[in-house]
């Protein structure tokens, strides 16, 4: 998808203008995900101990990732499956198209996939004339809507479900109008109703992966819909779309990192279904696909190896940070303007298209730190919105007039004898000027401030001419 | 409380110092009830964070080694914010990985650094104030405080001791009121939604008098409610506990 | 799509700054992952006996909204399985899982309910599985996929009953994998012994995709009816049964 990650903030005030938003958000914050996330984690003890063990079982895993990466292909062709390895989004483009051509597809039905996002799948096969269609209930919808998901595990998580009845009606043309659309079953169960003659009629069903176990060449997928299990499961083909990181050893390993998983992204216990697939259909099986392919896509993660950013290969897509940011819960996932929005977003975006691209990204953030202690796999990720912004002043990204004001603060903060001269006068001034009202309405050097709230002024003198008279006194006294 | 004497620097930061001297009066107090000798450095200016949070390494390195040269030898360095506690603790040693003299004076000088409150508790075991003031009041839990230091029960386990004082939680105490230093002028519309949410959230305490450890989320948080008109007095925690409530709350007209 | 593969291992070894492992630590990671070394696991079902596992097993299960009836024994189930379907408005119509382990229910004593044996398809509304294993830390039941126990009937029909024996309560996740690598002789080389899916399902279908609402049914079973037959007991399967 085409990227507007340079214009957040224009997007972001569309974003804080759009009521169906920002209620949307507010449903989100107050009474949806953190909510459920929390009373979960208290229900388990050893919940913190677990985040430590997922942090080391993702390190540990990435440190070998060569070894794991080839254990893995390995064991899926011993099952039966083949591996095909991805440089950039357009090789997996092309590998996701030859294998439909081969098995003569026409349709095909997509499990949630944020990789397919990340290489813009939906629009390439439609272009090559192969119709994909969305299958878990939030990208059906997105899907209909021609938008982007706002959401890791919940794409449509921006709109309310008046938007929904009317993307229905709009879209499906069966639908009798008299038919209530007013509560989430109801749309629910016209959407189920809609989608199931399209699994069973999809000639190719395509999953992403939330884990690839290495000992056995399974991958693990984890879903509440069971969407993701009718995609893999009816269709003759099965593609798995999943980046390099999502290897670990062991089902041992899978587990703990499962018992993280839930809980942090949707507050529950379990999912409904997590389901392991190896390979293709047994001799003597009655149902499942004929053929089982996996696309490892690379797209820049082998780089992140090692430096700066590795930690961020530790993700496991809870989506726990963008439900704890008050940024996102602010401005929504799309002013991020590409595929991953929020924290994780703000960190992994620059790596993947660009940081001239995604400057502002880093910067949206008040580095308050509530995303680093709700991630299940501990990933620091204020320290990494850091790493980019120092990565930005050293290209001179920021603007000017915030560069040199930096500049300036820094050099008078470097000779404290004028800095605090200066102090002096300017707590003088304001204090004088404020003094009566205690407060400003406006400040011309600080629109940014007083344009939204009020600047409260300063008491009159600074502590440290206070601090020295008291002194003074003190020692003539 | 712990018996014998310790030798503390107090590292003002920029904000008390240029906005509100009030409160590094009242953490002078608290810290000599505490049985300290305060002393305060001239040679200080800010921690740097500015120059940190913004990317610029090398001015935030030039700063942080001032800091070190100015509190070198006390036995402890103490701060009225989270913020800045919190910028020298941790962040400090970060800086200089591939320095390692500086990182051993940089992890030296961070492990006798404190913010104020969990200085007077953890350290020096105080358990309660002689402080009086009937309000009721909220106390909103500055991030940097309390997820870098862990400061949360300790603030209000001294309130608990102000004579005449109920508190009384927020909804959400831990979540950013949007200040988040330059994010505030940089991104104006979505710190003004975040403090909105806060102010929201206080006022519906039904309180009169809004508590914090930061005072940059005292500015922001007392800017937005005086600009929405409520009346809620804003003061920084060591004003109350150092029982200094008689200059004018944050924001409000000197008398 | 060679080249590509020997470009991201080089790269991926490029920036972990070294070559490929070597035998030596290549065999040591092998050994690890065949020692099966479980991480931290939690207390919450192992440091229960086996009665408070199968307890824990069905109030987990309730509560992520499946329901449960308990049976004394195999005899029992199509007296059970009648009275649900009553219960639920359904028709007495089943497509049953040809697994020889559901064999032994006499469902001749109920002559009115229509029974079929194989994968599902779109017009079935109820199907009757076994499992593989019921995990009691999340109320999870595990199940596998073969000739006998096709995936369809999983998904596609609208009700899900699955028949679980108390004997196949097992503490964990863990303890799950263990009794699969046991039943299918798991070894070094052993991962196309492994059934084509292992599924674990926690109640039924949901989904939260609209305003955070949470309705059942999205795609897959809007119920999840729970049999657990009491006739066989923890100590006929295993030492401790978990």
């Amino acid at each position: 998808m085409q990227a507007t990650s340079r214009n957040f903030a224009a997007n972001s005030r569309v974003g804080l203008a759009n009521e169906n938003l920002q209620q949307a958000l507010d449903i989100m914050t107050q009474r949806g995900f953190p909510l459920r996330r929390r009373e979960v984690v208290a229900r388990l003890p050893e919940f913190e101990a677990l985040r430590e063990r997922g942090r080391e079982i993702k390190d540990h895993t990435l440190a070998h990732l060569d070894f794991y990466l080839e254990l893995y292909e390995e064991n899926v062709v011993a099952a039966g499956g083949e591996v095909h390895w991805a440089r950039t989004p357009e090789e997996a483009c092309q590998v996701v198209l030859e294998i439909c051509r081969a098995a003569g597809a026409r349709t095909v039905t997509k499990g949630k996939s944020m990789i397919a996002e990340e290489i813009g799948l939906n629009d390439f096969l439609e272009k090559s004339g192969i119709a994909p269609i969305e299958t878990d209930l939030g990208e059906y919808i997105i899907q209909l809507r021609h938008e982007p998901p706002s959401h890791l595990i919940a794409p449509a998580m921006h709109l309310v479900k008046e938007q929904v009845a009317d993307t229905f009606r709009a879209a499906h043309r069966t639908l009798d109008p008299r038919r209530p659309l007013i509560e989430a079953r109801e749309l629910c169960d016209e959407a189920r109703a809609l989608l199931r003659p399209q699994f069973l009629a999809a000639d190719v069903g395509i999953t992403g992966a939330n884990f690839l176990v290495a000992e056995t060449g399974s991958s693990i997928i984890v879903t509440n819909e069971g969407n993701g299990d009718l995609t893999q499961t009816l269709p003759r083909v099965h593609i798995v779309l999943a980046s390099l990181e999502k290897l670990v050893p062991t089902f041992e390993d899978a587990a703990t990192l499962l018992r993280l998983l839930a809980r942090s992204a949707t507050g529950q216990e379990f999912s409904s279904y997590m389901t392991a697939s190896t390979g293709p259909r047994r001799p003597g099986d009655l149902d499942g696909p004929e053929a089982y392919h996996v696309i490892l896509l690379d797209n820049g993660r082998s780089q992140m190896l090692g430096g700066e950013f590795a930690d961020m290969l530790r993700c496991i897509r809870c989506g726990a940070c963008m439900n704890h940011c008050p940024v996102y819960a602010a401005v929504g996932g799309h002013a991020y303007g590409w595929v991953y929005p929020g924290p994780m977003g703000a960190v992994l975006t620059p790596s993947l298209i660009g940081i001239k691209e995604a400057a502002s990204l880093p910067n949206a953030s008040t580095l308050c730190g509530r995303c680093e202690s709700v991630c299940p796999v501990k990933i620091p990720l204020p320290k990494m919105l850091r790493h980019w912004r120092e990565r930005e002043f050293a290209q001179k990204l920021a603007p000017r007039v915030w560069r040199n004001g930096l500049s300036l603060w820094a050099w008078v903060a470097q000779r404290p004898a004028l800095y605090h001269a200066l102090a002096g006068i300017v707590s003088r001034v304001l204090g004088w000027a404020g003094g009566p009202r205690g407060r400003f309405r406006s400040l011309p050097f600080a629109a940014g401030w007083t344009g939204v709230r009020d600047m409260p002024a300063p008491e009159g003198r600074s502590f440290h001419s206070l601090w020295a008279e008291r002194a003074k006194t003190a020692g003539r006294g | 409380m712990v018996e014998g004497r310790a030798r503390v620097a107090l590292f003002v930061t920029c904000l008390v110092d240029l906005f509100r001297p009030t409160v590094g009066f009242a953490a002078v107090k608290l810290l000599e009830q505490a049985g300290c000798t305060v002393e305060v450095p001239r040679a200080q200016t800010c921690c740097g964070q500015p120059a940190y949070n913004s990317g610029d390494r090398a001015d935030a390195k030039t700063i942080a080694v001032q800091v070190m040269d100015a509190f070198s030898g006390y036995d402890y360095v103490v701060a009225p914010s989270g913020s800045c506690a919190g910028m020298i603790r941790l962040h400090y040693p970060k800086m200089f990985v591939d320095d390692p003299t500086s990182r051993a004076r940089a992890e030296e000088l961070a492990a006798r650094t404190w913010e104020l409150v969990s200085f007077l508790v953890d350290v020096r075991k105080m358990g309660e104030v002689a402080a009086q003031w009937r309000r009721v009041a909220t106390y909103h839990d500055a991030c940097s405080g309390l997820r870098e230091l862990g400061v949360r029960d300790q603030p209000r386990r001294l309130l608990a001791s102000v004579e005449g004082l109920e508190l009384r939680e927020l909804l959400n105490p831990e979540v950013c009121c949007g200040f988040g230093g330059t994010f505030c002028v940089k991104y104006p519309e979505i710190s003004d939604k975040m403090v909105s949410e806060k102010a929201d959230d206080i006022a519906a305490t039904g309180a009169d008098a809004v508590l914090a450890g930061d005072l940059g989320c005292l500015l922001n948080i007392a800017g937005k409610l005086s600009r929405q008109g409520r009346q809620v007095e804003v003061r920084h925690v060591a004003e109350v506990l150092a029982g200094m409530t008689s200059a004018p709350p944050i924001g409000a007209p000197r008398s | 799509m060679n080249r590509s593969r020997e470009v991201i291992l080089a790269a991926v070894r490029r920036s972990l700054n070294r070559g490929p492992l070597g035998a030596e630590r290549e065999a040591e990671l092998r050994d690890q992952i065949a020692a099966h070394r479980r991480n931290l696991v939690p207390a919450r079902a192992t440091s229960l006996d086996h009665l408070a596992q199968v307890e824990l097993f069905i109030a987990m299960a309730e509560a992520a909204q499946a329901t449960v009836a308990r049976v004394p024994a195999l005899a029992d189930v199509p007296e059970t399985v009648t009275r649900y379907l009553a219960s639920e408005n359904l028709p007495a119509e089943l497509v049953i899982a040809p697994d020889s382990s559901l064999d032994d229910i006499p469902w001749t004593t109920r002559p009115l309910l229509r029974i079929r044996r194989g994968r599902a398809g779109k017009a079935d509304a109820v199907s009757l599985t076994p499992c593989f294993a019921a995990i009691a830390e999340t109320g999870t039941l595990m199940l596998v996929s073969g000739a006998h126990t096709p995936t369809t009937l999983n998904f596609l029909p609208d009700t899900h009953i699955i028949l679980v024996h108390a004997d196949q309560v097992v503490a964990t996740y863990e303890d799950g994998w263990d009794r699969l690598r046991e039943a299918i002789h798991w070894n070094a080389t052993g991962a196309s012994e492994l059934p084509r899916t292992v599924n674990f399902i926690t109640g039924p279908s949901r989904t939260g995709d609209i305003e955070q609402r949470i309705v059942l049914g999205a795609h897959g079973p809007r119920r999840l009816h729970i049999l657990v037959v009491e006739d066989r007991r923890a100590g006929d399967h295993g030492e401790n049964g978990g």
